[in-house]
């Protein structure tokens, strides 16, 4: 690039925004849609996809501007996977082609993406994965099963990783998909949970035909890309900013405040405890934040997720019995299908079984600590012994 | 004090700050800790530390000077026209994360941070205030509150007691300094330790790097500082920045612990594979790993908070002393439980860490003490 841009001509670019698309008079999607193309969508992305090559801190500046404006957001916890996981896959392996048809509909939030990794026979192993792909001409065969995926059943797309050689170790015969979920032997069925609602569906695939063209990535080369996709969700997971008691430990903090009746002494012990981990957990995180603005990211975002499982887990396990008689009831368990998680719309009940998933989905705790360990302190892997074993071969 | 500036008061500290602390460090502070741990690694090495210990002389003049005086290092929190170099606590915190990684015998908590701050609150800047001031910065004297060292700054109202007939137990550092400074009903007086009437009595610490001592004073002269009012204040600021800053004492130390661990589970085999592979030992070490990160962002909070006078310092005091207490202590456990027999015995560093651990959880008030001040100040009432 000839000339960077900087924050004075962001702001400019922004405002031009603001006055050719007046929020007050603009429809929300159109707004979105002509703030992806002036480049304020990802400021870092390419100039053409959303972006304007521009510094990846430079996009507070439009954030500001824009939440100072009034002007809508694209949501971006609706549209998660898409924005955290499939987007920046997309723009490091795709084809221009792809680049150009997915990341607009992806970012305005016209279309919802899911993620197909995760199976029954796989768990934390995910490169055990038995989902077959086999290749038929110019497309693609898929048969299998998926399961833990949230937004399926409000998905319009995909991202899938599947097996495409069997006879090769588990990392290398994987290749990299984006399958329509709308295409003919894509089943969805709503997966119930411990907390009655069904906000995970299993995914049943079932001689799914994806054209070649809809690869992300070289055949066999899926666990590299899969890789990328997994990397920019932890770091989505640790980047978020909360005020002081923002989370679990606010709604018991008012609980208690609000309610001198449930009080005592062992509880109160535990409640100031918390509170105190909290808001370093809370420090933590804008440590990272801060370092990462500084362009200093620190290995600290592999362990905020472990934190806030644990402090979750606590928090809403205490929150129910300071409850006490009321902590013996339930909302509702009448099977819902949410499209998002929803902490603070619900029960104190609700808040402790949820928080179970805390420290499964999205890596188990046990992962990450052996992720740490490993990566971050440097302390010897464990011997294995799947690395040079075809995956037809593997014990299941 | 009023019910309405009392809620207005705990309001402010449920809320955060207006100003977003900087949680990082700066180039200059990286510099300043590199001085700092070259002169520790030089100077107290842990044999050299040990061997101190046992000859019952556990400050090297030498070593002290060089810190104080060479890298600067009293001086820090002392304005430049009074002698000093005119930083902040951010700067003193650093210098804490190297000592207490070293676990280096410094009265530099003691002195240069408590003592140093008590004066600097009384804001008489010359006099005999002054005039301390200036030969503690220049590393010419060093000072220490005539207080318990597990006093916490919530109870220094307390302290403004008695007369100079006393005595004192469990002063830290006592044995080190020059001068005493001594909170009474009268006010704050500076006392000499060579003067008439003054008894240091060494104690047997459980932290043999951070000696007690017993203080009597019989017919000892003092000269008079400030009246019980400041006084009070200033005795209650200086023990908020003690415990503040202590908790990045504690933090170098816990990295230490994590270093030294890691460092030994990769080298050590047993079962034929190096004893830092297994799960369970891993599992450990990345807990721990977490706890150091969260314990660096409250160690900063609060050294920032002190540092710019911020509304919000007595809660960041509190927060980073709850925490950090609390992973000092385990991390220190879990060095001496990873090493086997060899973090058993007193050839190994690691009790130094162990003993330090434990009296700092202790000193500037308990972590329960501190969480008693954080459910006061965010209105989290007891039954």
């Amino acid at each position: 690039m000839s000339t960077a841009i900087d924050a004075a001509g962001i702001r400019r670019r922004t405002q031009e925004l603001l006055a050719a698309h007046p929020p007050a008079a603009t429809d929300r999607t159109d707004f979105l849609k002509a703030r992806f193309d002036a480049g304020l969508a990802w400021v870092h992305y390419p100039a053409g996809l959303g972006g304007l090559g521009a510094s990846r801190s430079l996009q507070a500046v439009v954030d500001a501007e824009l939440t100072a404006a009034q002007a809508p957001d694209n949501d971006p916890r609706r549209i998660g996977i898409g924005l955290g996981m499939a987007a920046p896959t997309i723009l490091d392996y795709g084809t221009d082609e792809q680049k150009q048809r997915f990341l607009r509909p992806l970012w305005v939030g016209e279309e919802v993406w899911c993620q197909l990794f995760s199976e029954p026979g796989a768990g934390s192993d995910l490169a055990a994965l038995g989902t077959r792909a086999v290749r038929d001409g110019d497309e693609w065969v898929v048969d299998g099963q998926k399961v833990w995926t949230s937004s399926a059943h409000v998905a319009r797309w995909a991202i899938l990783i599947a097996r495409t050689d069997p006879d090769v170790p588990k990392h290398r015969g994987i290749s990299y998909f984006i399958c329509d979920m709308t295409d003919p032997g894509v089943e969805v069925r709503p997966l119930r949970q411990i907390t009655g609602e069904a906000e995970f569906n299993e995914v049943f695939l079932t001689g799914v035909r994806i054209p070649d063209s809809r690869r992300l990535g070289p055949v066999g080369d899926g666990w590299k890309v899969a890789r990328t996709t997994l990397m920019n969700e932890r770091v989505s997971i640790g980047g978020a900013r909360i005020p002081r008691e923002g989370g679990m430990i606010g709604t018991v903090a008012r609980t208690w405040r609000e309610r001198p009746e449930l009080r005592t002494h062992d509880l109160h012990q535990r409640l100031v405890t918390l509170w105190v981990e909290a808001e370093v957990a809370r420090l933590t995180g804008e440590r990272l934040r801060q370092q990462l603005v500084a362009g200093q990211p620190g290995p600290e975002g592999s362990g905020m997720k472990l934190a806030f499982a644990r402090l979750n887990q606590e928090i809403s396990g205490l929150e129910v019995e300071l409850l006490g008689d009321e902590g013996l009831l339930y909302d509702d368990w009448t099977m819902r299908r949410p499209e998002l998680v929803d902490f603070t719309g619900r029960d104190a009940g609700y808040r402790y079984l949820r928080s179970k998933g805390n420290s499964i989905e999205g890596g188990t705790s046990e992962v990450l600590l052996n992720i740490v360990a490993e990566r971050v302190l440097g302390l010897p892997v464990e011997p294995r012994n799947d690395k040079d074993v075809a995956w037809k071969d593997l014990a299941r | 004090m009023t019910a309405r500036s009392e809620s207005a008061r705990t309001e402010s500290a449920r809320t955060e700050p207006g100003r977003t602390p900087d949680l990082l460090y700066s180039e200059a502070e990286e510099d300043l800790r590199s001085a700092v741990r070259s002169l520790l690694a030089h100077r107290a090495d842990a044999p050299t530390v040990i061997a101190g210990l046992e000859s019952g002389t556990p400050y090297d003049p030498r070593l002290w000077e060089s810190l104080a005086t060479g890298i600067g290092a009293a001086g820090l929190l002392v304005p430049e026209k009074l002698g000093g170099q005119g930083a902040t606590h951010r700067e003193a915190a650093v210098v804490l994360e190297e000592l207490g990684r070293s676990a280096a015998p410094a009265p530099y908590l003691t002195s240069s941070v408590v003592a140093t701050e008590v004066l600097l609150a009384l804001g008489a800047h010359d006099g005999p205030v002054g005039e301390l001031l200036g030969d503690l910065a220049a590393g010419r004297k060093v000072a220490v509150l005539a207080l318990p060292f597990a006093m916490s700054a919530a109870d220094a109202a307390a302290a403004m007691t008695g007369t100079l007939e006393r005595t004192v137990t469990g002063v830290a550092e006592a044995a080190a300094a020059d001068v005493l400074l001594v909170p009474t009903e009268e006010g704050l007086f500076a006392v000499e330790t060579t003067g008439e009437g003054v008894a240091v009595q060494p104690l047997v610490p459980l932290d043999l790097t951070r000696p007690l001592a017993g203080v009597t004073l019989t017919g000892a002269a003092g000269t008079l500082l400030a009246e019980p009012g400041p006084a009070a204040e200033a005795v209650s600021k200086g023990l908020l920045a003690g415990a503040g800053l202590l908790a990045s004492e504690q933090l170098g130390l816990a990295e230490w612990c994590l270093t030294e661990t890691v460092r030994h589970t990769r080298e050590r085999h047993q079962f034929n594979r190096p004893i830092g592979s297994f799960q369970a030992l891993k599992h450990r070490m990345a807990q721990l790993w977490l706890e150091v990160v969260s314990a660096r962002a409250a160690a900063r909070n609060a050294a920032d908070a002190l540092a710019s006078g911020s509304p919000d310092t007595p809660l960041a005091v509190a927060v980073a002393q709850a925490y950090c207490s609390k992973v000092a202590v385990h991390a220190a456990e879990e060095c001496v439980q990873l090493h086997g027999g060899i973090g058993m015995t007193w050839e190994h560093p690691a009790h130094l860490y162990l003993k330090r651990a434990k009296a700092d959880s202790i000193a500037y008030g308990t972590a329960g003490r501190h969480r008693e001040a954080v459910a006061e100040l965010v209105e989290l009432p007891a039954p």
